[in-house]
């Protein structure tokens, strides 16, 4: 096993008390395998990503768990120690291409840095190892392209410079933050289907962070569903998109307009998220469900295992509760 | 629908419009950005036209021009028929509070300083459509309208989620009784399960209220569940336009089917047959001579670099640009 | 959280708005120093209005028989070199520095913002010729360029005013042109364009009341500095004229006992730099009650 998260906890102290943005997840990932983590805003997805890069600062701590990683505990480890592993085991890509990157520095410097922090590669090294990242991931004459500055390439071009970057130690785990979506349409199909090339090449796991189903639907094998903070539903990808079983996750599918049906109404989920420091009583998707029952209002349930190997957090399900 | 029956809303004819991206000592233009590009359509009314394209394909900028925010550099825009360019002031007034518009941005689009109430109530006011005492009721029945509760109008928009804005801006919209309303993107910035309430809503307001859309969005995705009729918009051009079951079966247009094609589908059953284009947009500023696309596409034949391929029927009503449909 | 509840309890009863002011008087309230400043601000302010009534002498009357009395029991802050109770002068001054500071800068807020708004919003021609000419403006020191105008328009207290205010319009234009500038971008400006508002309310209901608080901010801070161009006014001597009692005026006349009896500096020294700091720390503390990001 690669990474395991166990119980992570992670809170955030604002002015109106504690928000427990990840309260209790845990999860797998194997390696050279594409696990996605899905969730909407406030879901807590990015701050588990955070957490396992060692990012999360003030006001914000991980209170709980253990994260894993080839068996060490990344929480034990000190702050110098988690520099030696981000970008080298471990890298991230991030959300925002137009910010993410330097804009004082040239692209080889970027992805150079890297190389020179984390290897004993000398600077000459270190730049033909750039050139063949960037060949790599797809940019047309990197011998060039080297030299530009992030202001002078398009924001798809600076996405495959981050994975490049990303990439350049050969990690074990990439941890991709939303990696598509400030991006167009066919511009994603590219970076996606760039991410699965490598995935085979290099045989590194990815940890897919998205709120897009159709993006996992095309890339992971293995999904994990949270909402306010909690895994919902744990599942391969052919199970949830065959037979999604939390009605969380049944609702998010249908909600999403489809190319290949005609259908007056959309689905949707009624209400809104609730508000974080308040969390209803039982299950916190209680309010919005349309199969509420009342102990859903009582009880949290239990994220327990089903016979063919997948978990969900429903009393539709299985009667545990959490807890207990 | 055959042509005829349908009664024309709103008509754009060569429309244009170049922003100076530089210009040198003398106020000379040494750079021009066109993002858009002579496109010419008809929205009818009582439809809700979609309009799809990446970034700086120019489909904002169109919403714009509708709007007057933007004035454009050539071509005109016909409302009933008139020329919005050579109307009165009085006319023009009309116009303007015919036309509105929904931003896609619920956070920027709505003022942190004013109650929701005075938001939705403002634009009623200012065009002085009722006497001041009813406005207040006419504020409760808008509310009401797009979902919101009447209790809340005395909140500020920063006390509201994502969701609830957009349905503010929504109310402000329909504040002043507008034919059409642009719908700039209006839930892309949302999450999922809020799209579908947005989506919704839209629908069902354009039957309550007697709309026309004009509903632009970057994936072919929500646009196909709200309009009737979609257009496909590259690098300030019209690629193609159709009713919504021809796009969507029979797309003509290889920059069409690429898009189409680019969506990730929930349906993991059928594995689909990827087009992955190769290259970025190229930028505005210096689009490919001839057509927009030849630089991606895949279907490139000679002449396709030199010529650029005008919109023309190619039977029923669905509208392409390409040299593949040359007779 | 609280406003959730009221819900619950209240129905459908229309809640009261929540008051903007009360949201930024809490937060200054957390900020020490603001508040200290706050203190100060108001103490200076109740000696201004009260200052002649507390003097126990007259502060223009000189008693050549008690020139140079160091602090004593009769005289507090002591007397200067014609006689006259300093404590008195300090008291007295008060009102006057006071008055020119919030004077000078309403003055220059309000042409500033008229002129930063005009550019700021329609921008093109109009904009770079408001612009140059605050940037000839920007380009003279403010010292030199207020003697000069004093010189130009003659002595007094009301042209002082105007000295020192037409000196910081330039400021007071670019910082509210630049939050225009950024403002504007907004949609909801593109919006009320759109519902069918004119130019004016764009301006006056939209952008201002958004730019208001770096407006105000700045004033705050531009009350102090006005009150230093007071005194420097005064003690090159040209700003008040005696025997009316102004800080620094009364610093200028001072500077040649320096050694002899400091305490005639010292005190309305002490004034100034007690004012101007209170002013200082206020619009700080200001600022960041004013910040809406603060506040979530």
């Amino acid at each position: 096993m690669l990474l395991e998260v166990k119980d992570l906890e992670t809170e955030f102290k604002v002015k109106r008390g504690t928000v427990k943005a990840v309260n209790g997840v845990s999860f797998e990932v194997d390696k050279g395998e594409i696990l996605a983590v899905v969730g909407e805003s406030g879901s807590g997805k990015s701050v588990t990503s955070l957490s396992v890069m060692g990012l999360i600062r003030d006001p914000g701590r991980v209170a709980g768990g253990e994260i894993l990683f080839n068996g060490e505990n990344l929480l034990k480890k000190s702050t110098k120690e988690m520099q030696a592993v981000r970008g080298d085991k471990i890298s991230m890509i991030f959300q925002e291409p137009m910010t993410s990157l330097n804009p004082v520095y040239r692209v080889k410097d970027q992805i150079m840095e890297t190389i020179l922090t984390h290897t004993t590669m000398n600077k000459k090294e270190a730049l033909k190892r750039a050139i063949e990242m960037l060949d790599l991931v797809g940019i047309p004459a990197p011998e060039q392209r080297v030299n530009d500055y992030p202001h002078q390439m398009s924001g798809g071009m600076r996405q495959r410079v981050m994975i490049a970057m990303a990439l350049a130690c050969d990690p074990e785990l990439l941890i991709a933050d939303e990696p598509t979506t400030a991006l167009d349409v066919t511009i994603q199909a590219q970076i996606l289907d760039l991410i699965n090339r490598l995935r085979e090449k290099l045989g590194m796991a990815v940890l897919l962070i998205t709120h897009d189903l159709g993006v996992v639907a095309e890339t992971a094998d293995k999904v994990v569903v949270m909402y306010c903070g909690r895994v919902v539903e744990q599942a391969t990808v052919e199970q949830l998109f065959t037979k999604p079983l939390h009605p969380y996750t049944q609702g998010l599918l249908d909600s999403i307009p489809k190319m290949d049906e005609d259908r007056e109404r959309l689905y949707m989920i009624k209400g809104i998220v609730p508000d974080p420091i308040h969390l209803p009583k039982g299950c916190s998707f209680a309010d919005r469900c349309d199969k509420c029952m009342e102990k859903c209002r009582e009880h949290m349930p239990k994220l327990s295992v089903t016979e063919d190997g997948r978990k969900v957090r429903c009393f539709l399900v299985s009667d545990e509760v959490e807890g207990e | 629908m055959s042509e005829e029956k349908k009664e024309v809303l709103l008509e754009v004819k060569h429309l244009k419009k170049y922003f100076d991206v530089e210009t040198n000592f003398f106020g000379k233009p040494t750079a021009v950005l066109k993002a858009v590009d002579d496109v010419s359509f008809k929205i009818y009314k009582g439809e809700a036209l979609g309009l799809v394209g990446e970034s700086g394909c120019g489909k904002s900028t169109i919403g714009k021009m509708l709007v007057d925010l933007y004035k454009p550099t050539a071509g005109e825009i016909l409302y009933d028929g008139k020329d919005i360019s050579k109307l009165s002031t009085k006319e023009r007034r009309k116009y303007c509070k015919d036309i509105q518009l929904i931003f896609q941005d619920p956070y920027a689009s709505l003022n942190p300083r004013m109650t929701v109430g005075d938001i939705i109530g403002e634009p009623i006011r200012i065009n002085k459509l009722m006497p001041d005492d009813q406005v207040e009721d006419r504020v409760t029945y808008l509310m009401n309208c797009v979902g919101l509760a009447n209790h809340q109008r005395n909140r500020y928009p920063h006390e509201f989620s994502g969701g609830q804005r957009q349905r503010v801006g929504i109310a402000r919209a329909l504040a002043v009784q507008p034919k059409l309303i642009v719908c700039d993107e209006p839930v892309s910035a949302l999450d999922v399960s809020i799209q579908a309430q947005v989506l919704n809503l839209l629908d069902d307001l354009k039957e309550e209220f007697g709309l026309t859309y004009l509903f632009i969005a970057h994936g072919l995705n929500v646009v196909k569940h709200i309009s009737d009729r979609v257009g496909v918009m590259y690098l300030g051009k019209l690629m193609e336009v159709a009713d919504k079951r021809e796009i969507y079966d029979n797309p003509l247009n290889p920059y069409t089917q690429a898009l189409l094609s680019a969506i990730p589908s929930t349906d993991i059953t059928k594995k689909k047959e990827r087009i992955i284009l190769t290259g970025d947009v190229p930028t505005p500023i210096n689009p490919p001579a001839g057509c927009r696309f030849c630089s991606r596409c895949f279907k490139k034949t000679e002449g396709c670099d030199t010529v650029i391929p005008e919109l023309k029927d190619n039977g029923n009503g669905h509208m392409v640009a390409c040299h593949l449909y040359d007779k | 959280m609280r406003k959730k509840q009221q819900v619950q309890t209240t129905g459908e009863a229309l809640e009261k708005p929540e008051s903007q002011i009360r949201v930024m008087w809490d937060t200054l309230k957390k900020n020490k120093a603001a508040v200290a400043g706050l203190v100060v601000i108001l103490f200076f302010l109740f000696l201004a209005v009260m200052g002649d009534w507390l003097a126990p002498y007259d502060p223009e009357y000189s008693d050549m028989g008690h020139t140079f009395v160091a602090p004593c029991r009769d005289y507090y802050f002591g007397t200067d070199q014609l006689g006259r109770d300093i404590f008195s002068r300090v008291l007295s001054g008060t009102k006057i520095s006071l008055f020119v500071g919030v004077a000078a800068v309403a003055y220059s807020l309000l042409i500033g913002t008229v002129l930063g708004s005009v550019a700021g919003y329609f921008g093109g021609k109009v904009d770079s010729f408001i612009m140059r000419c605050m940037d000839i403006m920007l380009s003279i020191p403010s010292i030199l360029l207020a003697i000069t105008l004093m010189a130009a328009l003659g002595k007094g207290l009301d042209k002082a005013i105007i000295a020192i205010g037409t000196v910081s319009i330039p400021e007071y234009a670019r910082i509210v042109r630049s939050s225009i500038l950024s403002v504007k971008e907004n949609d909801y400006v593109a919006a009320a364009k759109v519902v069918g508002n004119s130019d004016r309310r764009i301006i006056f209901h939209h952008i201002l009341p958004n730019v208001v608080s770096s407006i105000v901010v700045r004033a705050t801070l531009g009350i102090s500095t006005a009150i230093l161009d007071t005194a420097a006014l005064g003690f090159l001597g040209m700003g008040v004229q005696p025997p009316m009692a102004e800080w620094g005026d009364m610093l200028g006349r001072a500077r040649t006992y320096i050694f002899s009896a400091p305490y005639t500096l010292i005190f309305p020294g002490l004034a100034i730099t007690l004012a101007v700091l209170a002013f200082n720390l206020f619009g700080d503390g200001l600022r960041d009650a004013l910040d809406p990001k603060e506040r979530v």
